[in-house]
């Protein structure tokens, strides 16, 4: 019985302090401006959409690795399968909660195309590195 | 005996325990979060200890010596991680001058945990010393995580804005959210071992990764408003 409690308790805090952790990623990055060599790549302009993520994702997996932003990416990226399960499961029934799922991944798509950025502006700094070498 | 990915979840662990606390030394705040580099620096010895343990006994993870090694140094632990959660309530709380409270208050938490786990297996038959030992880590890591709750819920209300602790605090709850759900589920069926044996060492081994993310990729500087992060909009 208090094994079961616990359980149920912990499972729930989980889904809470991951999604806020998962948030605290997104928020860190959203203030950061898109390059206009990555606007014109990928296609966003001002805002992405929830859609934009796989298209992103695949561009990012074409990079060179930067091990800081790894393990946040795919954090990100189990978020983002999370609000999709969401999405098509409540979402249906509770449209409010669909609202906040298609906003939530477009925030995912942003993270992923800051990353994809930063990813860019890597692999160039590197390039340039081994010019000068 | 353990095979090649138990291993390899144990030495990445090992590795990034090590790393947080050079990442605290190299980036300057090892003062500042020492409670969280001293738990990392004691996790990293007692991994070593373990091994050291394991091998002595042919690797053999059921010999005696290394199960009584394995739980008591996981007490030990989880204690020290209480610790760090002390730590962290005072840097949270350090405006308010109300952090010797709070640590008074987790002590006696802490001490409260351990007589209850002692009076719930007194009363069951077996008596066994390993049965209170997994009743006291699912309460523990319980407590933890309600402790981690509250602190989280002290960071929204506080509207504590520094990314550093925000993430370091929602990283820890993650990690005992895990735990005691997976204690939880080995006191209820012990037979789930998969489940045990491999998703607490997994969620040991992401904690020092996030911590090394938040050492590495903010500065104490850097803010947010935690408003935007609470999963009910405020």
């Amino acid at each position: 019985m208090m094994a079961g409690l616990i359980f149920v308790f912990s499972l729930a805090a989980l889904l809470q302090f991951f999604v806020s952790y998962c948030r605290s990623l997104i928020t860190a990055s959203a203030r950061r401006a898109l390059s206009p060599d990555v606007q014109d790549v990928i296609g966003i302009k001002q805002a992405a959409t929830g859609d934009d993520f796989e298209r992103v994702m695949q561009f990012l997996h074409l990079c060179p690795e930067r091990r800081e932003d790894r393990n946040g990416i795919q954090a990100i990226g189990a978020y983002f399968r999370l609000l999709g399960v969401l999405r098509k499961t409540i979402g249906v029934v509770v449209p409010a909660l669909r609202a906040w799922t298609e906003s939530e991944r477009s925030n995912c798509a942003y993270f992923a195309a800051v990353a994809l950025d930063r990813r860019i502006a890597y692999s160039r700094d590197m390039l340039a590195e081994q010019m000068t070498a | 005996m353990p095979g090649p990915l138990e291993y390899g979840i144990w030495i990445l662990g090992a590795l990034f325990e090590a790393g947080v606390v050079v990442c605290t030394l190299l980036r300057g705040p090892f003062r500042r979060y020492f409670t969280l580099s001293l738990y990392m620096l004691t996790s990293f010895l007692v991994n070593v200890g373990r091994y050291l343990v394991l091998a002595r006994n042919g690797n053999n993870p059921l010999a005696s010596d290394y199960i009584y090694f394995y739980y008591y140094s996981d007490a030990i632990l989880t204690m020290c991680m209480f610790f760090a959660l002390m730590g962290l309530y005072a840097i949270v709380f350090e405006e308010l001058g109300a952090a010797l409270y709070v640590r008074v208050f987790a002590m006696l938490m802490l001490i409260g945990t351990t007589l209850f786990s002692y009076a719930v297996v007194q009363q069951s038959e077996s008596k066994m010393l390993t049965h209170y030992i997994v009743e006291i880590q699912q309460n523990l890591y319980f407590v933890g995580l309600v402790l981690t709750y509250l602190l989280w819920a002290a960071v929204l209300k506080l509207r504590e804005t520094r990314v550093r602790v925000i993430q370091i605090v929602l990283s820890l709850g993650v990690y005992f959210s895990v735990g005691a759900a997976a204690n939880a589920l080995h006191n209820a069926y012990p037979n789930l071992r998969f489940i045990w044996e491999y998703v607490p060492p997994v969620a040991g081994m992401l904690l020092p990764v996030a911590w090394i993310y938040a050492f590495m990729r903010f500065d104490e500087d850097a803010r947010l408003a935690p408003s935007r992060l609470a999963v009910v909009p405020r």
